[in-house]
């Protein structure tokens, strides 16, 4: 069966592998038989209705899907599509209340010359009576002309009559209603790397969360990942080596209550919070084996905060401190001491931490900036135990940043890794020498703003 | 910290991560809340074959609550409502909010504090993987 998905018209990068992922969330096998960047409208092929809504409801960047009735480049081909595809349906919702309507991308149509295109679909003898209002059926003409961002970034000529026509019946209303529900300026208990509400919900898409799963995120922060993952019904766990950004500064927090709790509250989600600690992902006390189903994680650039693990500057243990006869380290006002830390060194020890702790199947989705130059020799790193299922970029003018989703292979098999990054970076003591994309963005753009106003305290 | 977070986890020095003593992690002086959470059945389903069935029996039996079966619930034993009712409120609404989880290897004690876990290490145990910077010179 053929349906149409209408999407929403930004993030475009991230639309096609968000419906991949659904897709195999939910089981059903799923073929794209059109699909631009710059249009909304996309036709796939999936096995029947019920995947079609179960794929749909969980998305955040597809608005709708309709069962595809037909289609063509003018109305004379969509009518013969129509009643050549679907005149076997008509019977059956010949007495349904239902609307009927014309809707255009990047087009105009009057009043009258839309009530003409409905009244040219007189043929299909729906005799039950008209509601604009909640009716039982949804008839809809989707009619797609050239937008002014395709023609500025493309080229493509702008059009008065539309290029695409589908004709169909509406089945179901994706989860985008929900960006606005978790939107960070109405959330409890955000940070200035909180990640927004929309790309909270597609990371945690990618990386299939679901009832009875456990998600994990290392680097909790504010728990935007997590919250967003809750929201699909995964239990979630998360850690920070700053217990601070997750629990709150002392004299922001109220009632003593856990900062990031209170996020997961405001969503009636509390139910789905497992747990908070406070650790470093290089000595992780997660045990080894298959734990997790999904990891979600936007790892600290070194931009607006340095990067730190635990450790000393030299590398070399140090003999415990006694102050008072009292082990310092077991002090309450002890803070463990944290070396600098590279970049890449990170991801690998992400991705080595992934393949330890995922199950067979199970999903890490991670975000990674780059300075927009060297986008396009963007080596993905790569791990022989996982698969790349797919990379996005969101551009910004200066720079961009990847979502990064990959697959945990069942024991026995491999990934080729050859493409991946093959290089291991120098160990280093400045954030600059460890961190090429800060080094980059440093030397063109100067330190960002929210740096000097708010230096990250270590 | 929940009991199923408990069973999650090992002591975070890496020496210790393969010692059989390093798991599991011992309560002293635990503190207990009930937290009443929402029943979901199909999450202790999916997740009780992750869970070390030993380690959850000393853990269970140090906090005080009656022994658990001695083998691991499996297939027709996961569909029976109470065991998995028991095993939720075990797992997910049993909550340490202060004490210490004590290393049967090195002996290290992370605190708990209003119910969160330390796992950063000190520096005589937090050994870095990788090479200091004085020998890459």
């Amino acid at each position: 069966m053929e349906y149409l998905i209408r999407f929403a018209q930004c993030h475009e990068n991230f639309r096609k592998p968000e419906i991949q992922a659904l897709a195999t969330l939910v089981g059903a096998d799923i073929e794209f038989l059109s699909y631009n960047d710059h249009s909304p409208y996309c036709v796939v092929k999936l096995p029947d209705n019920d995947a079609a809504c179960a794929i749909i409801k969980r998305s955040v960047l597809a608005k709708d899907i309709t069962e595809l009735w037909g289609q063509g480049t003018n109305y004379d081909e969509v009518h013969a599509a129509v009643r050549q595809r679907s005149s076997d349906r008509w019977a059956q919702y010949r007495e349904s209340i239902f609307s009927f309507s014309v809707d255009t991308f990047a087009g105009k149509r009057s009043q009258t010359r839309k009530s003409e295109i409905i009244n040219s679909f007189g043929y299909m003898a729906l005799e039950g009576p008209i509601r604009m209002k909640n009716p039982d059926e949804q008839f809809l003409v989707m009619e797609e002309y050239v937008s002014d961002a395709e023609q500025s970034l493309i080229g493509t000529k702008k059009i008065t009559e539309p290029r695409n026509i589908y004709m169909g019946r509406f089945l179901a209303r994706s989860d985008r209603d929900t960006i606005v529900k978790h939107d960070l300026k109405k959330r409890r208990y955000i940070s200035t790397t909180t990640m927004d509400a929309e790309l909270s919900l597609v990371t945690a898409n990618m990386a299939l969360a679901a009832p009875g799963k456990v998600f994990y995120d290392p680097f909790v922060g504010t728990g935007s990942f997590l919250v967003a993952a809750a929201h699909f019904g995964a239990l979630t766990l998360g850690s920070d080596i700053d217990p601070r950004s997750f629990r709150g500064k002392d004299e922001e927090r109220e009632k003593g209550e856990i900062s990031a709790l209170r996020n997961y509250k405001q969503y009636g989600l509390e139910s789905k919070m497992m747990d908070l600690f406070t650790s470093d992902l290089t000595n992780t006390p997660l045990r080894n084996c298959g734990l997790l189903d999904g990891i979600t994680c936007d790892p600290p650039y070194g931009v607006r905060e340095g990067l730190r693990v635990l450790g000393t500057r030299d590398g070399v243990l140090k003999e415990p401190v006694f102050i008072d006869g009292v082990a310092a380290h077991y002090r309450p006002d002890y803070i463990a001491p944290k070396r600098p830390y590279g970049f890449e060194a990170m991801q690998r020890d992400i991705l080595d931490f992934a393949v330890r702790t995922l199950v067979p199947n199970g999903r890490l989705a991670m975000w990674m900036p780059t300075a927009s130059d060297e986008a396009h020799k963007f080596p993905v790193p790569m791990h022989p135990n996982l698969e790349v299922v797919n990379v996005s970029v969101q551009h910004f003018q200066k720079w961009s940043r990847r979502l990064m989703t990959y697959r945990r292979l069942p024991d026995g098999e491999t990934s080729d890794i050859t493409q991946g990054r093959s290089y291991v970076d120098a160990e280093g003591v400045m954030a600059d020498e460890l961190n090429a994309f800060r080094r980059k963005y440093m030397s063109r753009h100067g330190p960002p703003k929210s740096e000097n106003s708010k230096p990250a305290a270590q | 910290m929940k009991v199923i977070t408990a069973n999650f986890v090992t002591c975070a020095v890496k020496e210790c991560k393969t010692t059989a003593t390093s798991f599991p992690l011992h309560f002293h002086d635990a503190e207990l809340e009930l937290q009443e959470v929402d029943f979901q059945p199909e999450f202790i389903r999916n997740v009780i074959p992750r869970i070390d069935w030993e380690g959850l029996r000393t853990t269970a039996n140090e906090l005080g609550f009656p022994s658990l079966p001695e083998t691991k619930p499996e297939g027709d034993a996961l569909t029976n409502e109470q065991t998995l009712k028991d095993l939720h409120r075990l797992l997910l609404e049993t909550q340490v909010m202060e004490g210490k989880l004590v290393c049967g290897t090195c002996g290290h004690a992370y605190a708990i504090k209003e119910g969160i876990a330390n796992f950063l290490l000190p520096s005589h145990l937090g050994k870095s993987n990788r090479i200091p910077i004085q020998e890459l010179n």
